[in-house]
């Protein structure tokens, strides 16, 4: 057989002497690295992409995924992956695929932002003695508002509520579609959202029966392949979203390929069993903005006016774009930045289109204010959110809550081993392959999830004590609260952040 | 958009009255109430505001503008002369006292728009407050301290005493005051940066910290207001007029705003308070003041004090026949009032809303 001259990536190691040769490692593995020689585990440490699955499930911790040593002579301009992806590229002639989100390093300018604290002058709050609100609404709110006074004396309200969408804290689930992750993965996400009070969303990928008890709790969503969407599908949730675009991969659309299309997941989008899963790089009925108005008002009229989301990958002209989105009549902004996750994704893509999250989100905030028109629509920050301060900085550059895709993955065993794309992931989350998804118990991993939510939130609660106020939306768009350790004038100028000391 | 704003930080002591008929009261007596608390100051700054003092010339606005150079006079008496009937200029009557080397010009005018210059609400307002952004952010030197109908403040760098004297206090009389001394941590020693702020009639002195000033300055930003004067006691007073009179809603749900009930006590309420609130809470939640906090909010008609949600800073009031008296110490009322009707400490976020008999 033709040897590849990309060398494998990671060494799988056994240690012969504690292997029990009870041959769990040969039944984890999603990827086939193992396999029983007759008298021990015989490895194929190609294959291996170090998920971790086998380590974890070998009882006398006999195994060792190793970096591979033998690499290519170090170069400083020629790095690892590009010497590899030529290599690749020069045996297939193709583009080379990606999962999650970019990798790369760069400067990552949540880090560059610390947040304030109080001393003397204004005391800080102890969250575990006073009330700390982290209560969000998502959707549109009126300017300002009338009252008319009752024969009572009473004040009652006069101006009509737009509908919103109420969380018990500023974070929701990102989409993910059914087909993209297994079932399982998405009621994971499902019994989470509803036991802690916040939102999933189905993704492109249809609303199966299995989630219609959590729909509640749930956004559907829209996007250019159109998959399981009808009248029906369009009211089953809370709001609908519009998928114009995803941080990973701007610009370009989703390939789910037939083998990850059995009779369910076909069902859910209602398509062939077994037929590739197109989603064209645009909605063909969006070629403009005003076309996305009619958009949003077809599914506001089909659903009796529920707020709608439009979600896009952060680009150069963010700013311009989401303020267009607005006043075509969107109630959410959904900001997908460069570093956000992806199923699959060419690396190209992933790696060097998009702008981050932090830039766009200052840049949309800023100019909706500018406009007048904040109040018009809620913004949602996704793309790379690693933690509670993550979303706190995000919260003061003015995002009204943040999703998270990857962050919740990782409570179900992912290890961002990056080979979403490939559909045998050893954990059951990005795979349709029966023996997998079978591991993922969804009542089992809710409760880490619902933990990881319930951590983020006593976290963001220690933020906001120490900040001395005691509601999140003291915090929403005070980048006052903010300052920058390293950053040159022009960035701090962009986010309207002071440094560190003034 | 200027993010290289600075914000002030400042510990205070506050104390106000009013007289619900309209009985006139000498400054000297809020003076006295003031200096009691000279130890919540540090003499980095002193103020008093007044409502009911100009009664001859209640129908025209009372700018009070300090001056730190005399051209900025010049420039801001062009722009004034050019958009205003000018009934009446006077440097503010002052007595020289030791304690001040040095202080602004002081000028008030007593003026009203003139015809043909009014765009806007119709009734001149917008105008007026336009008027004061443009010379307060674009006239370097020049400060519209007070600007109300029969009303006036009187402020600057020194002790309660000290600028009680220095303005001659005991020669005003009026039927609402509010008075402030004041800690600051990182003054930039100005006579502007002293409390009371005030906007039209609107007038607040506020002893604490906005730690939510960041996001309320932003909010007003979209409003069209312009925070100019390196403090967060100013957005209080912007938020009472962007409520009040721009939003026409009353003094009551503006205090349910700026220090709103905690949502797990919104639930007991009644289904159209239930309502009410949550709407508040949801269109203003950028307008909620955060931190520690209680302010005397005065204006043409009442007198408002109100506590931060949880009460991080003392109010305490008092009642005695038809006056009402609150400060930040019991002290401050029975140092003028030594036997009040009825004393108590109002709870937090709770307003106590004072307004005159017709």
């Amino acid at each position: 057989m033709f040897k590849s001259q990309a060398p494998p990536e990671y060494r799988a190691t056994i240690d012969t002497d504690k292997c029990i040769r009870c041959k769990r490692c040969i039944q984890n593995c999603g990827w086939s690295v193992y396999d029983w020689g007759g008298d021990r585990v015989q490895i194929e440490t190609s294959k291996c992409v170090r998920c971790l699955r086998c380590y974890h499930y070998c009882p006398t911790e006999a195994i060792e995924i190793l970096k591979e040593e033998t690499r290519f002579k170090e170069n400083g301009y020629w790095s690892y992956n590009h010497i590899r992806n030529i290599k690749r590229q020069a045996e297939t002639g193709g583009i080379p695929l990606t999962g999650m989100g970019c990798d790369r390093e760069g400067t990552i300018l949540f880090d560059h932002l610390m947040l304030d604290a109080c001393q003397v002058t204004n005391p800080s709050i102890d969250p575990l003695r006073e009330p700390m609100e982290l209560k969000t609404f998502l959707g549109k709110k009126p300017s300002k508002l009338e009252f008319t006074k009752g024969k009572d004396g009473k004040r009652k309200l006069a101006t009509k509520m737009p509908p919103n969408l109420e969380l018990a804290a500023p974070i929701i689930f990102s989409p993910m579609s059914y087909g993209s992750i297994s079932l399982n993965a998405q009621k994971v996400l499902a019994r989470t959202a509803k036991e802690c009070g916040i939102l999933m969303n189905t993704g492109e990928g249809g609303l199966h029966e299995d989630l219609k008890p959590y729909t509640s709790n749930i956004i559907v969503q829209v996007a250019s392949g159109r998959f399981g969407v009808n009248p029906e599908y369009l009211n089953a949730g809370v709001a609908v979203e519009i998928k114009i675009g995803q941080g990973a991969k701007p610009g370009i659309g989703g390939h789910l390929p037939g083998e990850k299309i059995p009779l369910e997941v076909a069902k859910a989008r209602m398509i062939p069993v077994g037929t590739d899963a197109l989603s064209p790089a645009p909605q063909h009925d969006i070629y403009s903005i005003e076309d996305l108005r009619q958009l949003i008002y077809a599914i506001k009229e089909t659903t009796n006016y529920k707020p709608v989301s439009v979600k896009i990958a952060t680009v150069h002209n963010v700013a311009a774009i989401a303020s267009g989105i607005v006043r075509a009549g969107a109630d959410i902004v959904y900001l997908d930045g460069f570093r956000g996750g992806t199923g699959a994704a060419p690396g190209i893509i992933r790696d060097h289109l998009g702008i981050p999250i932090e830039h766009a989100l200052a840049a949309v905030d800023d100019r909706l204010r500018q406009e007048g028109i904040r109040n018009e629509a809620s913004i949602v920050a996704a793309g790379g959110i690693r933690s509670a301060a993550d979303a706190a900085k995000a919260i003061a550059l003015g995002a009204d809550c943040v999703a998270i895709g990857t962050a919740a993955l990782m409570t179900m065993g992912c290890t961002l081993c990056g080979k979403c794309y490939t559909g045998n992931c050893s954990w059951g989350i990005t795979t349709q392959r029966p023996e997998l998804t079978v591991r993922l118990d969804p009542e089992v991993y809710a409760v880490r999830l619902s933990n990881l939510i319930r951590a983020w939130v006593h976290e963001l609660m220690e933020v906001l004590g120490a900040l001395g106020v005691n509601a999140i939306e003291s915090l929403r768009g005070s980048r006052e609260r903010l300052r920058g350790v390293g950053l040159d004038a022009q960035t701090l100028d962009m986010l309207g952040v002071k440094p560190a000391g003034r | 958009m200027d993010h290289n704003f600075q914000k002030d930080i400042a510990g205070c002591g506050l104390t106000g009255l009013i007289s619900k008929k309209r009985e006139r009261v000498s400054g000297s007596i809020i003076a006295k109430s003031l200096t009691l608390m000279n130890d919540r100051g540090n003499g980095l700054g002193a103020g008093y505001a007044a409502y009911g003092i100009y009664p001859d010339f209640a129908d025209f606005y009372a700018f009070h503008i300090m001056y730190d150079v005399q051209s900025a006079r010049f420039s801001v008496e062009e722009y004034i002369k050019e958009h205003f009937h000018v009934e009446k200029v006077e440097e503010i009557p002052t007595t020289p006292v030791k304690e001040i080397a040095i202080n602004p010009l002081l000028v008030r005018y007593f003026i009203s728009p003139s015809k043909g210059s009014i765009t806007g609400d119709g009734n001149g307002e917008d105008f007026v407050v336009n008027a004061i952004m443009k010379i307060n952010s674009e006239i370097d030197g020049a400060y519209v301290f007070s600007s109300g109908k029969n009303m006036g403040a009187f402020k600057g760098v020194g002790n309660p005493s000290v600028i009680a004297e220095f303005f001659r206090l005991d020669e005003y009389e009026g039927h609402i005051w509010t008075g402030h001394t004041r800690f600051p941590t990182n003054t930039p020693g100005w006579w502007g940066g002293a409390h009371p702020f005030t906007l039209l009639d609107w007038s607040i002195v506020h002893n604490g910290e906005i730690s939510s000033y960041g996001i309320n300055k932003r909010y007003l930003e979209m409003f069209g207001y312009k925070l100019a004067l390196l403090t967060d006691t100013e957005v209080v007073a912007y938020l009472f007029d962007l409520l009040i009179r721009r939003h026409g809603l009353d003094v009551a749900t503006a205090c349910t705003i700026l220090a709103a009930p905690f949502w797990k006590d919104i639930e007991d309420l009644d289904a159209d308070e239930k309502e009410a609130i949550t709407a508040l809470r949801q269109t203003y939640s950028s307008a909620l003041l955060n931190g520690p906090f209680s302010l005397l909010f005065g204006h043409q008609n009442g007198l408002v004090g109100i506590n931060d949600r949880i009460k991080l800073r003392p109010l305490v009031a008092a009642t005695k026949d038809d006056m009402v008296y609150m400060a930040s110490e019991e002290s401050a009322i029975r140092a003028i009032c030594p036997a009040p009707d009825t004393v108590w400490a109002p709870r937090a976020g709770e307003p106590v809303i004072v307004e005159l008999e017709n």
